[in-house]
């Protein structure tokens, strides 16, 4: 489904990604870990098409399409989802405006018709419910006076509605209490658990991972993938740290 | 009385972005031109209104409002060429002013809103909120003078102003000027000038949103400030459409 291919990228001048290397197939949650400033947050932005963000070498094949061909809205019409380790705030716009223009863009892209008010309101409840998140919420203007929490579960509520093929995950779970965590959880296996769908789950702890339980691992450092492995490269990394892996990777090299 | 006759010139300081050449081919007797519109003590009045077009414009009214009266004045601002609306407000004790105004454009149209708001006695308010988006060569420019007699005191006077320049060289002025002849008196006044936001653009693109329809949404809620106060809301929808639509020839 998304077929990351040597590929390398800048930002301002400087290599983050350095010939990473990663497949998710259809039906499967990947999770990437490493240390901090390895590369997993530059790698959510290239494949959402952040400006700024330059793509100097490699391939990105997303439902068998050449993923840099489109513009990131093109990208979300395609089936492809970014939630944001930090969602922007845009005042002055309520969510259930901005939800509704996005959804019908994107059905507008796909060349299907577009929701009513009546049916967008509907499906909007039933997804915010979804994540205990109180319509009241969807009024307000987005993500303005959200807390961290509520902010990461207004991205799922957002993920919900839209429904996307392919969910790129960059730190869901980061500002999010136990029970918030839990159910942002529950969340992503409730929309994103299928046979035709794939998630990139981007994390630094396992306890995100004790709930959505991914079916493989892979360790981000420096810009490449080190390691790929099953859900006990998480449990491994919980007890022994990053350090001894990259090391250990720098020994193998 | 006949005021003035003769061209003011750009060294005159309500007349400092203004366009000259435009005035003159609009004719020194729109100078002259006031509409006095007076609101009787305890009254309330409003008008709203789309001004501009492919013709200069040059608008002057006189609000002269009454003890515990309220006049709301609500203007899209649009014009192809030089459009000018002047309003001098003065408010009777307890009055209040409600001014909300937006300029949209682009091309190399200067449009203004120029307004004196005296409190001329004790507890009156106003409060006014003017935002200009602009791309081309397009320009926007809010002058507001206060003035505050010397009996008027607790007065309360706002003014806001921002400016959403789409383009380099587009441009946006404003002038806040206060006259303050009482001491227990609060006048505010707030001016900024920037660019779309570009992290939200991206976030809307990153849930499908096209870039024009971004912007247009950003836009939209950007001078939606302007109308807050206009608690009608076919007409803030009229206001708020005539001037998006600009935008959408700009697309």
């Amino acid at each position: 489904m998304l077929k990351i291919a040597d590929l390398r990228a800048e930002v301002g001048g400087t290599a983050i990604l350095k010939g990473l290397s990663l497949e998710v197939p259809a039906g499967e949650v990947h999770a990437i870990m490493g240390p901090n400033g390895a590369g997993k947050s530059t790698l959510a932005h290239v494949l959402g098409g952040k400006p700024g963000y330059d793509v100097t070498g490699g391939a990105v094949e997303f439902r068998g399409a050449n993923l840099f061909d489109l513009d990131p809205h093109e990208r979300a019409g395609a089936g492809l989802f970014l939630g944001f380790q930090y969602p922007v705030e845009i005042p002055g716009v309520s969510n259930v405006q901005f939800l509704r223009e996005a959804l019908n863009a994107q059905r507008r892209y796909r060349g299907e018709e577009p929701l009513s008010g009546g049916e967008f309101l509907k499906l909007a409840k039933e997804k915010a419910a979804l994540l205990k998140m109180d319509m009241e919420m969807l009024k307000r203007q987005v993500n303005v006076g959200f807390s961290g929490g509520e902010k990461k579960r207004a991205e799922m509520v957002q993920m919900g509605i839209l429904d996307p093929a392919f969910a790129v995950l960059d730190e869901t779970d980061s500002g999010l209490d136990i029970d918030a965590l839990r159910t942002v959880g529950e969340g992503i296996n409730a929309i994103m658990r299928s046979p035709d769908k794939g998630v990139l789950l981007i994390t630094h702890y396992q306890r995100l991972l004790d709930v959505v339980k991914p079916d493989k691992v892979s360790v981000l450092a420096d810009g490449r993938i080190i390691q790929t492995g099953g859900p006990e490269l998480a449990l491994r990394l919980e007890e022994e740290g990053y350090d001894a892996l990259v090391s250990e990777s720098v020994a193998n090299a | 009385m006949p005021e003035a006759v003769t061209l003011p010139t750009r060294r005159d300081e309500v007349w400092r972005y203004a366009d000259i050449d435009a005035l003159e081919r609009i004719g020194v007797a729109a100078l002259d031109d006031w509409q006095d519109i007076a609101i009787a003590d305890g009254e309330t009045w409003q008008d709203c209104y789309v001004i501009g077009g492919d013709a200069p414009d040059l608008r002057r009214i006189r609000l002269n409002v009454g003890d515990g009266a309220r006049a709301d004045l609500f203007v899209t601002n649009l014009g192809a060429d030089y459009t000018r609306l002047e309003v001098e407000v003065t408010l009777g004790r307890g009055a209040h002013f409600e001014f909300g105004g937006v300029t949209i454009g682009g091309g190399d149209a200067v449009r203004e809103f120029v307004t004196t708001t005296i409190h001329a006695q004790p507890q009156a308010t106003s409060n006014q909120t003017v935002r200009s988006v602009h791309w081309g060569k397009g320009t926007g420019n809010f002058l507001g003078e206060i003035k505050v007699a010397r009996d008027a005191q607790n007065t309360d006077a706002a003014q806001d102003f921002k400016g959403l320049l789409l383009e380099a060289g587009a441009s946006a002025n404003a002038v806040p000027q206060l006259e303050i002849f009482a001491d227990d008196v609060k006048c505010a006044h707030g001016a900024t000038v920037g660019e779309l936001d570009e992290s939200a653009r991206y976030y809307m693109g990153a849930r499908g949103i096209p870039p024009e329809l971004a912007q247009k949404l950003l836009v939209q809620a950007f001078i939606g400030d302007a109308f807050v106060a206009l608690k009608d809301e076919p007409t803030r929808e009229r206001l708020l459409e005539a001037a998006l639509a600009q935008l959408g020839e700009h697309l």
